[in-house]
């Protein structure tokens, strides 16, 4: 494959020491950094790899950060974190790009289903102002 | 299909019974239709046609002069006739009747044999039988091929006369007139339209038609046509002692009912002639029935309107098909557009029932004339449009329901600027209320189909009910009435874009424009709630992109898209995303086919050529698709938009560069059209065809707009959809040159842009607008909202600010940023999307099938894929 420099920060993804304001995910060690607030962009999401499991990170509009599983348990594609953010009745959600299904943010239930088989995980996520890795 | 050739004809083998139509127009491919549709399994049909051509819209027939083709005017669904083995004789009209062995003979001489016979003979112009009336130069108005030869005579032809000032004497005028005619119309009676109007209304009706230029001369005969040494006619004298110099006279005096042949087999007839009816529309002959304008109805009336046909073809398709029907009589209102000006007609237009009260406003200052005729009691009978006959739809049920008025009724004549103007809805009418003539459904059926049948917007409702789908002037009134309705069962029929904007798209298309708005931030703020949704924010972005024509990932816009925006590739089955490069036109040098396939085998693509001409490639993960945009832009392309609500293609034949029967360079003009409007960004997408010939191997019909090539120009064809609701586009201009062709697609999309809803595409916004084509092209042909300078300008823009979506992304490292498959591990691919080989190339990977990551199973599978021998 043609290598091709695709102009990455140095220090982004970096594996330890993100810096600023991290965005981090609970995991069996603790708390884990995915990347830092900035990287999210307000009403986008991102996907990130903790202990090899999928999961979706999303920003609100403000700086309120959420994170449910990456599959979407519809079409079996790892496609959550690609949805369009936003609210239906107040309630904060994310719409798979797959099919348009509608998930809570804040408990992975479904909106469009009452059905707990369809609901997404839910992941303990924190917003951190440190200068080293916290642990947890 | 069976044909009763013999001289004594049998019944068919198959124990069907035969049934003969003689007439093919309007009314009989009605009763056609009404047959098949309730079963006509019984019946062996075979049709006699005097003309050359099968049933056409004769109601339009002056719009072949604007550009309508025969073929549009054309009443008949492709594959109708075949379908419902309908044996349609064209130019063998009925000659005989035989009524004791059953059998008609047509012209060619063959002999037909009938266990029932329906007669829609229709009727034929009455000419006056002045001296010169036949001279050369001299027509009628009736049938397409009259048509031709006025449009061939008039090329030759300075002044055109028509005798009689009804409604086709006046459609004919404006066709003379809009032909570069000096154009005159002669009228017996004192006033144009003497049937429909009264003497108020003819006298605005006069003044209107005198300002386009038409001399009229009213309460005049004409008593000869003087025809000069070549036999032309040449002159005219009126009674009134005039004299015109003319080339060409139509004489459209009013029609006859056809009735020679029942007169000549013995069916009863009536004095002033039509072939008499009983109720159920049957003869004297209990085998025979008559139809449309040669039937005398039961209520001793000839009937010389199209709708009223229509119900006698219905009475009889269920006679046949063992129901039972009746025709007693029908409304004779009439609503149309003359010349440009609005006439209208309903009930007891002159006034004549007993005891009745008229209420006048006439303003000839402004063209208008509105009286309406009312009891003491205030229920009203009738009334008479012209200049404005914006309440025709309301008045005439009201009219026909025989209520009391729901307000008096000098305040409904009267102009909203002045005095109170009563806002009267769909609400005052009693059920009972006729809204759609053409097929005789009323208010409570209209209801019934939402209240009963579950009907929850209108395209169900005219499905239900057929309401809305004749003439289509209804559409409005059924559009209130419905939603009136689904309100009052507490279904909101909130016409906001979603629970975040009480606006619709195009309310806040002008919001936007108008106050300048830029972010969606700023306009969900300051005019709707909470933070959005898949349906607010794309629609924005489309909006703020039509306008602003900056890059759709900058800033917060990129929060907006949906995730085919979002990475500018579109979202497969497995996660996996498809990449398009446009190719205009569908031309592609060798050199770039080849630069297609070496990147779709460097990075293991699968490759499809598209039905629009290009070539889709699949598989990529989000990780390769800078990589592979990096080598499609270097090596010339660019995006293909197959992600966006934007332009797709513009699919051509290869046109006269090449092709025997091509007329013009279909390819170089659809590459320009892709160049143009590539990028713009649109309420749904947008996809385009030009042909360069009216063989439409390009297939331009069926496409949002459409160009086909004539000797002399370009006809442009809008509001065509393929796909699930596949709809004809109807052709809105006729041989325009390169420049008009351009500014006219350029309007008619940015007025598209402007006002749809949503994910409306143009086939539906085209059906849906309020006085249809005519209403499109007054708007952006003849500017008549005055807002062509700023549709214009809004193009200019997007053609001079327009960039490569995917050049500007490889440039910008911050856009480029989002590419990775995973934040916090850039590089690493998506390890849940796996392929497997199939046909020599990729596939998804199904449920509980191994597959591999495409980086192995697409550069190292290929040499161990099966390789396919046949």
């Amino acid at each position: 494959m043609t290598a091709y420099d695709t102009a990455y920060d140095p220090a982004y993804g970096a594996a330890d020491g993100i810096g600023g304001t991290v965005v981090e995910i609970a995991s069996a060690d603790g708390w884990t950094p995915v990347c830092r607030l900035d990287d999210l962009i307000p009403g986008r999401g991102v996907a990130a790899l903790v202990d090899g499991a999928q999961v979706a990170v999303f920003r609100g509009l403000g700086d309120e950060v959420y994170a449910v599983g990456n599959l979407d348990p519809f079409s079996g594609a790892y496609v959550i974190s690609r949805g369009i953010v936003g609210s239906r009745g107040g309630v904060p959600m994310v719409m798979s790009p797959m099919y348009k299904e509608a998930f809570d943010l804040r408990t992975g239930l479904c909106l469009d289903a009452d059905d707990e088989a369809v609901a997404l995980p839910v992941y303990q996520v924190r917003v951190q102002t440190a200068v080293a890795a916290e642990v947890g | 299909m069976i044909k009763s050739s013999s001289p004594s004809p049998e019944p068919v083998a198959d124990g069907r019974k035969r049934l003969v139509l003689v007439g093919h127009g309007m009314v009989g491919q009605r009763f056609l239709e009404a047959l098949v549709e309730r079963g006509a399994a019984d019946w062996q049909v075979t049709v006699l046609c005097e003309e050359p051509r099968a049933a056409y819209d004769r109601v339009h027939l002056t719009s072949y002069f604007s550009g309508t083709s025969a073929d549009e005017l054309s009443m008949v669904p492709a594959g109708f006739l075949d379908e419902h083995g309908i044996d349609l004789r064209l130019g063998d009209p009925a000659a005989a009747i035989d009524r004791a062995a059953r059998t008609v003979t047509g012209r060619s001489g063959e002999v037909f044999g009938y266990d029932a016979l329906v007669l829609a003979t229709g009727s034929y112009p009455f000419v006056p039988p002045v001296p010169g009336h036949d001279a050369d130069g001299c027509f009628v108005y009736r049938t397409i091929e009259d048509l031709e030869a006025i449009e061939e005579w008039a090329k030759g032809a300075r002044t055109g006369a028509v005798v009689g000032g009804g409604l086709l004497g006046l459609e004919a005028a404006g066709a003379l007139k809009a032909m570069g005619l000096d154009t005159h119309v002669v009228e017996f009676a004192p006033r144009l339209m003497a049937i429909q109007v009264d003497e108020g209304g003819g006298a605005a009706l006069r003044r209107k038609i005198e300002e386009l230029g038409v001399t009229v001369h009213a309460g005049a005969g004409t008593q000869e046509i003087g025809v000069g040494a070549d036999g032309r006619a040449a002159t005219m004298a009126l009674s009134n002692g005039e004299t015109l110099d003319v080339d060409l006279v139509i004489f459209s005096a009013g029609v006859r009912p056809r009735d020679q042949l029942a007169r000549e087999s013995g069916l009863d007839v009536g004095e002033r002639g039509g072939i008499a009816v009983d109720e159920n529309c049957r003869t004297s002959d209990p085998s025979i029935w008559a139809i449309g304008e040669c039937a005398l109805a039961s209520d001793g009336r000839v009937y010389g309107l199209v709708a009223p046909g229509y119900q006698m073809a219905e009475t009889v398709a269920h006679e046949l098909t063992g129901g039972s029907g009746s025709f007693t009589g029908a409304d004779t209102s009439t609503k149309l557009k003359l010349l440009g000006v609005d006439v209208a007609s309903f009930g007891d237009a002159h006034g004549t029932s007993e005891g009745c009260l008229e209420v006048v406003y006439s303003n000839s200052r402004e063209g208008v004339y509105k009286k309406l005729v009312v009891t003491a009691e205030g229920v009203l009978l009738g009334g008479v449009l012209v200049g404005d006959a914006g309440s025709y739809d309301l008045l005439r049920p009201l009219c026909l329901s025989g209520a009391v008025l729901p307000a008096p009724p000098e305040q409904l004549v009267l102009p909203e600027s002045a005095g109170a103007p009563i806002a009267i809805g769909a609400s005052a009418l009693p059920d009972d209320a006729l809204v759609c003539s053409c097929h005789n459904v009323t208010k409570g059926k209209i209801r019934a189909a939402v209240n009963d049948e579950g009907c929850a917007d209108v395209p169900a409702v005219k499905k239900c009910t057929r309401a809305g789908t004749g003439c289509g002037s209804c559409v409005k009134m059924l559009t209130t009435i419905v939603q009136d309705e689904l309100a009052a069962n507490g279904v909101e029929v909130a016409k906001g874009l979603c629970e975040h904007f009480e606006h619709t798209r195009a309310e806040l298309f002008e919001i936007v424009q108008v106050r300048g708005i830029t972010s969606f931030r700023r306009l969900i703020e300051e005019h709707g709630t909470g933070s959005g949704c898949d349906i607010c924010k794309p629609a924005v972005a489309s909006i703020l992109a039509s306008l602003a024509n900056g890059h759709i990932l900058d800033g917060e816009q990129a929060s907006l898209q949906d995730t085919n925006d979002h990475f500018l590739a579109n979202l497969q089955r497995n996660g996996s995303y498809s990449v398009v490069p446009r190719i205009p036109g569908g031309e592609i040098t060798p050199e770039g086919l080849i630069v297609i396939g070496e990147i779709a085998r460097d990075f293991g693509l699968y490759t499809k050529i598209t039905g629009g001409q290009r070539i889709d490639m699949f598989g990529a993960s989000v990780d390769q698709l800078p990589l592979i945009w990096k080598r499609l832009v270097d090596a010339g392309f660019e995006s293909g938009h197959a992600y966006g609500k934007a332009l797709r293609t513009v699919k051509s034949c290869v046109g006269e560069t090449w092709c025997r029967y091509g007329v013009q360079d279909s390819v170089g003009m659809a590459i320009e059209l892709e160049l143009r409007y590539r990028g713009l960004r649109s309420p749904h997408k947008l996809k385009s065809a030009v042909s360069g010939c009216a063989r439409e191997c390009a297939e331009a019909q069926s496409k949002d707009f459409g160009v086909i090539a004539t000797s002399t120009g370009w006809n442009l064809y809008v509001g065509g959809n393929g796909g699930m609701t596949p709809r004809h586009a109807d052709l809105l201009a006729a041989d325009l040159d390169r420049e008009t062709l351009l500014r006219t697609i350029d309007r008619f999309l940015m007025f598209y842009i402007r006002t749809a809803d949503r994910l409306e595409r143009t086939a539906p916004w085209v059906e849906r607008m309020e006085g249809g084509l005519d209403h499109l092209r007054a708007v952006i042909m003849d500017d008549s909202l005055g807002i062509c300078d700023d549709l214009d300008e809004l193009m200019q823009r997007h053609v001079e600010t327009y960039e490569d979506e995917w050049r500007a992304t490889i440039e910008d490292p911050e856009r480029l940023r989002r590419f990775v498959s995973f934040v916090n591990a850039p590089g690493t691919p998506d390890p849940t999307v796996t392929f497997v080989p199939e046909r020599d190339q990729i596939r998804p990977a199904k449920p509980g099938e191994e597959g591999l990551p495409l980086a192995t199973a697409g550069l190292i599978a290929g040499p161990t894929l099966e390789v396919r021998t046949s």
